[in-house]
């Protein structure tokens, strides 16, 4: 899951790390009001998760409050990467001597969290790492042990060479760490860390993705979901425990398993169509699963045909095909279906479906070939 | 021969009681695995199915076992304690089925199974079978038979429809070892292919990948290096949007960003069969073998 730089900096603020203050607004009256009550120069970042905001001119700075009111307008009218921006966070500007880059990441080579810090922070970090690696100091953490103090003033040490700073930069680390530990994050980014003409070492911007798995355990950070800020059929499909991503293609999938949905868009891909999603309906399915999925399928105007793929292990076929039959008694398709089904309960399923008037193959290369000419059939029509 | 699992592998059931362990429970007896004990807190004394003795740690089940294997089913905020209980017990073969485990969980995790001696694969895994043998895990029996291929996957039911495919044109299988997709795992593709190098029972071995982390790229290199045998790899997710599970920061510290395309180039460096579609492994492997 993803959380906003505000709420991020939140999070972070309570740990002690020092954070200028912010105010979140949605209104360009509101941003002017902030910018009234900080004075002077101001920064106007789009709450928005996706990455390049400021490349995709969703961050700028505010003379005066009318200059802050006219940019809020324009950046709150900004999709960045298809998402609409909805708010703003507004910032006093700090006076920067100079940027760098503090990261934690679970890494999955050394199965463990791993800091990153670099003395080049700002904008291109990857640049940083393709080009200039020694400018990139990695240290892996035993979670069992934590962070010790000397790691915390070797990552300090690497990024500044004045004691005063590595201090207050070693107690940041402590901060970060303990902050990505208690959230349960996969990752957990300062970029910039600057440090202004007088010395202080202050986060400017902050970035945390939360381990989906944690949220049951993490009530509070799963609060801060913000389903505005999300594909609204992701969120859907969230909401019916189905995993799902929308993509630009003609051909809806419907899927269980992960591994299997993905080999199935990439057959489609194979045979010349372009997958509308990545859908898996999951393990042990029930037909309420299937009516939604394809609630969600039906929903997107770009979809030609539908395919649906389910080698029964865990899930039972003939659940499957409920689903189907329900869903379309409810609402007729527009559509042509293709329904590759094999597995448990297979025989049942297949009876369900025939008596439904659906045909049913147990052939996937074959589904897959069939619904890819359906839906390039829908287009010329 | 096999690897990991044969008849002789005695097994434990932790959440014997659950819903989900209970199922399948049932299904690894009926395929002849020997389920020697469960373990529910709270149940111990009981018997499931009227013949497996319940235990209510690991521990008392090893004290009246021995057994050196135990399949974990547990909800996923009590999976990453009962590993570390079948681990801390000396389980020597711990399965773990259950999926949604935090992985901060299994950074604490991992290394205690090393330093234990213990063998972990898993989690978010549909376990292994050893065709006509044992199976402990999810994986459909019926699905498999007896054979030469040795099969690897990072998926289940991306697994369940290649292993049926080369069951329909012939090929049975040695082993089918599903390692699970999460981030952390306990067994790796290496661990496999070389338990499949070493095992006589395996003239070849089918491998299917994902995108994302760079175990299949160091899995080629081993091919590469260590292996006789011939290997067929697949790789999933070819059409997979790039960029929509983790940041930058996840691609910039593996060196690589674990694309569909870059890992399809290592295992053709490595001489590797090169499956483009899940249908092709049985002319591929056939061809080689």
């Amino acid at each position: 899951m993803n959380i906003h730089e505000y709420q991020a900096k939140d999070i972070l603020r309570n740990e002690g790390v020092p954070i200028p203050p912010g105010e979140v607004a949605s209104t360009p009256e509101q941003v002017e009001a902030i910018a009234k009550q900080y004075g002077g120069t101001v920064v106007v970042k789009a709450q928005v998760h996706a990455g390049g905001r400021g490349k995709a001119g969703g961050v700028k700075l505010a003379k005066n409050p009318a200059e802050a009111k006219e940019i809020a307008k324009s950046i709150l009218a900004l999709h960045i990467k298809g998402l609409p921006v909805l708010k703003v966070l507004v910032t006093p500007a700090a006076d920067i001597a100079a940027e760098a880059y503090v990261g934690i990441i679970l890494d999955r080579a050394s199965k463990k969290p791993v800091f990153m810090v670099s003395p080049a922070g700002g904008i291109d970090i990857e640049e940083v790492a393709a080009k200039t690696p020694e400018k990139i100091l990695k240290l892996p953490i035993d979670t069992r042990y934590g962070l010790q103090p000397y790691q915390a003033s070797r990552l300090g040490f690497f990024l500044f060479d004045d004691v005063k700073k590595v201090r207050a930069a070693a107690k940041i680390m402590m901060q970060l760490y303990s902050a990505f530990m208690k959230s349960g994050c996969s990752l957990a980014e300062i970029n910039p860390l600057v440090t202004t003409p007088a010395g202080d070492v202050v986060a400017l911007d902050a970035k945390m993705v939360i381990d989906d798995n944690e949220l049951d355990r993490l009530p509070a950070i799963a609060a801060m979901r913000d389903e505005s800020a999300e594909e609204s059929s992701e969120v859907m499909a969230r909401n019916a425990n189905l995993t799902f991503i929308k993509l630009d293609g003609d051909v809806g999938c419907v899927v269980n398993g992960a591994g299997l949905a993905m080999a199935t868009m990439d057959l489609v891909k194979y045979y010349g169509g372009e997958p509308a999603n990545f859908l898996d309906i999951g393990g042990s399915s029930n037909p309420e699963k299937v009516v939604n999925a394809l609630k969600i399928i039906t929903a997107d105007k770009n979809v030609k045909a539908i395919l649906f793929n389910i080698f029964g292990g865990i899930t039972r076929t003939d659940d499957v095909a409920n689903g189907i039959v329900t869903a379309t008694k409810q609402s007729p398709l527009q559509v042509p279906i293709v329904i590759r089904l094999t597995g448990t309960n297979e025989e049942i399923a297949m009876k369900i479906l025939q008596e439904n008037g659906f045909s049913a193959s147990s052939d996937m290369d074959e589904a897959v070939k069939k619904a890819v000419e359906l839906a390039k059939g829908g287009k010329a029509a | 021969m096999s690897v990991f699992l044969d008849d002789k592998s005695t097994v434990i059931v932790q959440g014997i009681t659950g819903r989900d362990g209970s199922f399948h429970a049932k299904q690894m007896m009926e395929y002849g695995t020997k389920i020697v004990a469960g373990v529910t807190p709270g149940k111990g004394g009981q018997k499931f199915e009227g013949t497996v003795p319940i235990f209510n740690t690991v521990a008392d089940a090893m004290a009246a076992t021995n057994a050196n294997t135990t399949v974990i089913y547990v909800p996923p905020m009590f999976a990453a304690d009962a590993i570390l209980e079948a681990a801390d017990a000396g389980v020597k073969l711990i399965v773990a089925i259950t999926e949604g485990v935090p992985v901060l969980d299994m950074t604490r995790v991992y290394p205690f199974v090393k330093e234990k001696g213990a063998r972990l694969i898993g989690p978010n895994c549909p376990g292994l079978i050893t065709p006509g043998k044992s199976k402990v895990g999810i994986i459909p029996g019926r699905i498999c038979t007896p054979g030469s291929i040795g099969v690897v996957s990072r998926s289940g039911t991306l697994t369940y429809e290649v292993v049926y495919q080369l069951t329909r044109a012939g090929l049975g299988q040695s082993t089918c070892v599903g390692i699970g997709g999460d981030p952390i795992n306990g067994t790796n593709f290496i661990d496999c292919l070389a338990a499949f190098e070493a095992d006589p029972q395996t003239k070849a071995v089918a491998m299917m990948g994902e995108i994302g982390g760079t175990d299949e790229q160091e899995a080629a290199e081993f091919v590469k290096q260590h292996m006789k045998k011939p290997v067929v790899g697949f790789i999933a997710g070819q059409t997979a949007p790039p960029g929509r599970r983790m940041g930058h920061a996840g691609a910039i510290i593996s060196g690589s960003s674990g694309t569909a395309a870059e890992k399809i180039q290592s295992f053709e460096a490595a001489g590797m069969g090169v499956a483009k579609r899940p249908m092709d492994f049985v002319e591929l492997l056939k061809a080689r073998m």
